[in-house]
């Protein structure tokens, strides 16, 4: 019995480490690619070791951008990328958090009508509604700028569920005692309530931040300016050429570039990360 | 629910609501009644006159054999992806899920992918398994795999499940291992104790206690295969070759993006959203159930 429970537990690690390969396979190659000579790539006779070209790669990635198709530096790309990703989770958690506080915390005409109008929205992503929005940016004269970018997906029914839900658990004496010491609404707000959701308001910008960074529909279609894109464009751009003209080396170390901030955020938040997945799937 | 300590302001509370709800109308709403509206009617060629036609882009639509076969496609798709994804996931998380020395490694070395974007997934996964320089590639055609995805539509198909599907994973792993964890460890004793061997116990008390976890990561599965598949095929066939990879999404963005019918276009918005709305009941309907639970 013992003896077999120790087998059976070989067979996990086993397992366990074929799946670590597959997810990680990928990514290796991707990695090994991207300190290659282009020519070798394009003759497919790519080593499955790593080359000698990772400087020169990635200098040229990050401060030159590919010499054919986009000629726009990877910097620019990831720079816009981090700001959007910014804009979007901030955005999302800030204007959450302040209408879940509205509808919980006070009474007035059409409260429940707005929050259904604010949990609607859950079903309606920016994919079912493409043209039509991207119509409305064109009016405002949002397109190839930062709020275009940002500010159509900055609603946020989830979030604002999640803050509603957590004021709801918060005891009522906290308010009764601030009202006490004389604490008005945004004094109560700022004081008690603020402090109370920071590791919910962690939590969910670790989620919405990789969001932010992997949005790819949206900025596709209103950004035409290669210095406003974002890396998720730019790597599709950069395969946009016949094959033959690509520059693989260039766009792997791209998609690792692109890669890397999410990735990073996951494995070193991994308690907020599970904390914020979890939470906003509820 | 209502709180019993509350606020009184007559102002406050809708300048509270009212950044967001600016924002739903703008850019929610809005584009979505614009889409509703544009449905139903006919633009002529120029663009200088426009009909109302009641369902008639509706109709058109259904009469098209491709946007028929784009509705089959992406069911096709979305069953492959959360098959294949959830199989795997289950597997994996299973066997984390033992007591095993590294188990916190494991866990980190398997969820990362969740965070990689679709367009850089469809990359990698079209750089390993390009016909002429694909790493892989180089061994199907040793073993005598005629592998050209960008001309032969079942290959391109396969290669989008596969590379969806690979990134859903760490999704599915991670919700799994926190189904499996939450089950009684008492449950399974009493189980062993009863002689039922691991298989079966798997199959006869593990897997039953896990099936609102499993029917949740379906509908999520589905509604990622839908909508999130989209930078994957923009990366890596472009919808095509022909139209093998496109899906609604796909064909909602390539159709408007060649400009043409916008009744067209819209229609298929609609649909869409109708597809959403139910997918996304289904979710609440058994949230509200496991919160109870």
């Amino acid at each position: 019995m013992v003896e077999e429970e120790g087998f059976r537990r070989y067979v996990a690690h086993v397992i366990l480490w074929i799946g670590i390969a597959i997810v990680a396979f990928p990514v290796y190659i991707a990695i090994v690619a991207s300190t290659q000579d282009n020519a070798l790539i394009a003759n497919g006779q790519m080593s499955l070791l790593p080359g000698g070209h990772f400087f020169e790669v990635y200098y040229q990635t990050i401060f030159v951008g590919t010499s054919g198709s986009t000629r726009e530096p990877v910097a620019n790309m990831m720079l816009n990328s981090l700001i959007m990703a910014i804009l979007i989770a901030v955005g999302k958690i800030a204007i959450s958090i302040i209408s879940a506080y509205g509808i919980v915390y006070f009474r007035f005409p059409f409260r429940m009508p707005i929050f259904w109008i604010i949990f609607i929205t859950l079903m309606l992503p920016v994919e079912v509604r493409i043209y039509p929005t991207y119509k409305i940016v064109a009016d405002l004269h949002m397109l190839d700028s930062y709020a275009g970018l940002s500010l159509p997906l900055i609603a946020s029914a989830t979030a604002t569920l999640l803050f509603r839900q957590f004021f709801m658990t918060v005891p009522d004496e906290l308010l009764e005692a601030s009202r006490i010491d004389g604490a008005g609404p945004l004094r109560f707000f700022w004081d008690t309530l603020l402090p109370l959701s920071r590791t919910n308001m962690a939590a969910l910008f670790v989620i919405l931040f990789i969001l932010g960074w992997n949005q790819y529909l949206w900025p596709l279609l209103i950004t035409t300016r290669d210095d406003m894109q974002t890396i998720q464009v730019g790597i599709r751009k950069m395969i946009t050429t016949s094959d033959a003209l690509t520059e693989w080396p260039v766009v792997m170390a791209t998609a690792v570039l692109a890669m890397l901030p999410p990735v990073f955020v996951v494995v070193v938040m991994q308690k907020l990360f599970v904390r914020g997945l979890v939470e906003t799937e509820k | 629910m209502q709180k019993q300590a509350i606020f009184q302001s007559r102002l406050l509370p809708f300048a509270l609501v009212a950044p967001q709800l600016a924002i739903v109308l703008i850019f929610f709403y809005w584009p979505a009644l614009q889409a509703a509206i544009q449905s139903f009617l006919l633009q002529d060629a120029f663009g200088l006159s426009t009909s109302f036609v009641w369902f008639d882009n509706y109709q058109e639509l259904f009469n098209e054999p491709a946007y028929f076969e784009a509705i089959v496609r992406t069911f096709f798709f979305s069953f492959a992806i959360a098959v294949s994804s959830l199989s795997l996931a289950l597997l994996l998380a299973v066997m984390a899920d033992k007591p095993l020395r590294g188990g916190a490694l494991y866990r980190t070395l398997l969820i990362w992918p969740y965070a990689v974007a679709p367009p850089v997934v469809g990359v990698l996964w079209i750089f390993m398994l390009h016909p002429s320089l694909g790493v892989i590639s180089r061994y199907l055609r040793a073993a005598g795999i005629d592998w050209n995805p960008l001309l032969d539509g079942n290959q391109a198909a396969t290669l989008v499940i596969l590379a969806a599907a690979w990134k859903q994973v760490s999704y599915n792993f991670l919700f799994f291992l926190a189904g499996l964890q939450a089950i009684p460890k008492s449950v399974m004793e009493a189980a062993a104790i009863d002689g039922a061997r691991p298989m079966r116990r798997f199959w006869t008390v593990t897997f039953p206690l896990l099936s609102p976890t499993i029917f949740f990561l379906l509908v999520i599965n589905i509604v990622y295969a839908f909508f999130d598949t989209f930078g994957i095929i923009d990366t890596m066939t472009r919808g095509g070759p022909g139209k093998a990879t496109e899906t609604l999404v796909y064909k909602v963005y390539s159709d408007g993006l060649l400009g043409g019918n916008l009744g067209s276009s819209a229609a298929q918005s609609v649909i869409l959203m109708v597809i959403v709305i139910v997918l996304t009941g289904i979710q609440f309907r058994f949230v509200e159930r496991k919160v109870t639970y």
